[in-house]
């Protein structure tokens, strides 16, 4: 800020978020001339914070996935801040305490410790152990890169070591939370993915939130001497002969780049490439369904003197696992409980909090007027607190301020198409497009969350930026 | 700089990109990788410091011949010999 924004550069970046600062940090560190341009006031994309009557709010933080402790080698956590040279203690990670995958009558609890997932299929699916075994050694040697070639599913996959179908959905309903883009099930190399860093590795909190991550994210690109520009949307992306060469801003300014990377998704980037583009990979063909309202509520007394212990909760309160784009404007029969403060180095809180998360339709909240939009944010809470009542307390007498953020609120600050978290359900793992020197990071090239986002903004970096990159 | 000085070179640059390894025992002749904790994003890094620090340009099919230290040595002893080294940049 108060810089002004270059008319050339080698590499831009398009967002601010967790992918597009991690691919800033890894081109500046090696003394390219980059430049991050995001629409939005504040960075942190999907994961960003604001404050509200006072009270700060971290967007999208449940949980940072792909816990590992200090020192472990080759996960995702420390290959990530080896490559970004941020120390681990930097982050003040502290552990969730235990989460669970509930259905009516059945749970099973996980934790940072893989042994606790095991034990409880063994005590519930005794029938079933062996085939868990086999699964989980199978998916302990796969490397955690999202693959390419025909999408199989994971359901179909699963079904060759698991016969129980309870089972399957059980261990299925936090990876369709946390990152599927399409409904009921998976593609099988994103459910790798996320099993490896939800179950194998697990949940932390950094202390002080999203905040503490991109904290750490901004300083050091702007240490490196990159250029952070915010509230510069770019309008339009010029191309020449194939080959993407800059892009024109909101303002009418104009950048001219050696190679653009863009974590603004699929969809949204071809929109900015001119009209067959945008028609080829239209919203109506490319884009996701999958969104979600979250309610954020602050409470006057802390969950533990309620009786609740959990730090995440994944419910579903029907016999089957229920995972679609709604009909109605949400859907309470299934969502995430998330209590921030269930983490080992919470700071406790003056107000502690409870976020919950329901799916959300991909249309209807754009729709609405805004006396609508608020009376159905106000529904979504008072039916979502009454729906978990078999899994959580009721807080609704202990709530003190609530905020609620829906797919019109995601739109509007990251530019998601229908307000869309997961993407695409068409993924570029090489992050390769029709354009030449234009590629795709972040969620729709196959990584997502936050330390997937991270990844894949260097990876995307390291081969197409550096690797690629003549001088 | 000597081929001994290269060999200091690496470990400097391997030092800055992999903060928490123990680079005391290190041997000349073993492959690194069998030795450290280095995956291909680390090699990467090697490269892009020889080019930071030194103006060295490793070509991608020539990464191999950064898989030992005396290996480096050699391989980088004719773009090298002239240089200063720099240590702790
Ligand atoms: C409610 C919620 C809860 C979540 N919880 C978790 C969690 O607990 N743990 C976890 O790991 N992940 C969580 N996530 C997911 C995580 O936030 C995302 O996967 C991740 O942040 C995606 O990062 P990204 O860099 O790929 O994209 P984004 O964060 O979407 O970044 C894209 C950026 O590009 C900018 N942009 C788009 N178009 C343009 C344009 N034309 N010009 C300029 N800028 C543009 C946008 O403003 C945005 O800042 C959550 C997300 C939400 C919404």
């Amino acid at each position: 800020m108060g810089q002004t924004v270059p008319s050339t550069c080698d590499t831009l970046i398009i967002g601010a978020g967790m992918s597009g600062l991690a691919a800033g940090i890894r081109l500046a560190q090696y003394d390219q001339n980059v430049v991050v341009l995001d629409r939005h006031a504040l960075w942190g994309g999907l994961n960003s914070f604001y404050k509200k009557a006072g009270r700060p709010f971290d967007v999208g933080l449940h949980a940072l996935t792909n816990y590992v402790d200090k020192g472990v080698r080759g996960k995702p956590l420390t290959r990530i801040l080896r490559q970004l040279r941020i120390p681990y203690d930097a982050l003040k990670l502290g552990q969730q305490w235990v989460s669970e995958s509930a259905f009516p009558g059945v749970k099973l609890r996980f934790s940072n410790d893989f042994q606790l997932m095991r034990s409880e299929v063994a005590e519930k699916f005794p029938s079933q152990i062996d085939g868990f075994d086999r699964l989980s050694a199978l998916l302990a040697d796969y490397p955690s890169l999202p693959t390419a070639g025909m999408p199989v599913f994971a359901r179909t996959r699963l079904a060759e070591f698991l016969t129980d179908e309870k089972l399957v959905d059980l261990l299925l309903l936090p990876i369709l939370y946390y990152g599927s883009p399409t409904p009921h099930d998976i593609e099988w190399g994103s459910f790798v993915v996320l099993w490896k860093s939800l179950y194998e590795e697990g949940f932390a909190r950094p202390q002080g939130g999203v905040r503490t991550i991109l904290t750490l994210l901004r300083d050091r690109y702007k240490e490196l001497g990159g250029q952070l520009h915010m509230r510069q949307g770019v309008a339009k992306l010029l191309h020449e002969n194939g080959k993407a060469i800059g892009v024109v801003l909101d303002s009418g300014h104009e950048i001219r780049a050696s190679r653009i990377l863009s974590s603004a998704g699929l969809v949204e980037t071809m929109a900015l490439c001119g009209e067959a583009l945008q028609e080829k990979f239209s919203e109506e063909k490319c884009a996701g369904e999958m969104t979600f309202v979250e309610c954020i509520s602050l409470l006057d007394t802390p969950l533990v003197d309620l009786g609740h212990d959990k730090t995440i909760t994944f419910f579903n309160t029907t016999e089957r696992l229920i995972y679609e784009a709604p009909e109605a404007a949400f859907d309470s029969r299934s969502g995430v409980i998330c209590c921030p403060d269930h983490y080992d180095n919470q700071i406790p809180q003056h107000e502690p909090a409870l976020r919950l998360t329901l799916r959300a339709h991909p249309q209807k909240w754009f729709d609405f007027t805004d006396e609508e939009y608020a009376a159905t944010k106000e529904s979504a809470w008072q039916a979502g607190h009454k729906a978990i009542l078999p899994f959580a307390p009721d807080i609704r007498d202990h709530t003190v301020f609530v905020d609620t953020f829906t797919p019109r609120t995601v739109r509007q600050f990251t530019g998601h198409t229908r307000g869309v978290v997961y993407g695409s359900p068409i993924k570029s793992p090489d992050g390769t497009t029709e354009l030449e020197n234009l590629f795709l990071m972040g969620t729709d090239q196959g990584f997502l969350g936050i330390v997937g986002a991270m990844l894949s903004g260097i990876a995307m970096a390291n081969v197409h930026a550096l690797q690629a990159s003549p001088s | 700089m000597t081929k001994e000085d290269i060999v200091l070179a690496i470990k400097d640059i391997i030092a800055t990109i992999a903060p928490d390894e123990e680079l005391d025992g290190l041997n000349n002749t073993d492959l690194l990788r069998d030795q450290i904790e280095l995956d291909s994003m680390d090699f990467l890094d090697i490269v892009m410091e020889l080019r930071k620090r030194y103006s060295v340009v490793v070509p991608e099919d020539s990464y191999g011949e950064l898989a030992t230290l005396d290996s480096c040595a050699n391989y980088l002893e004719p773009f090298m010999a002239e240089k200063e080294l720099k240590i702790g940049v």
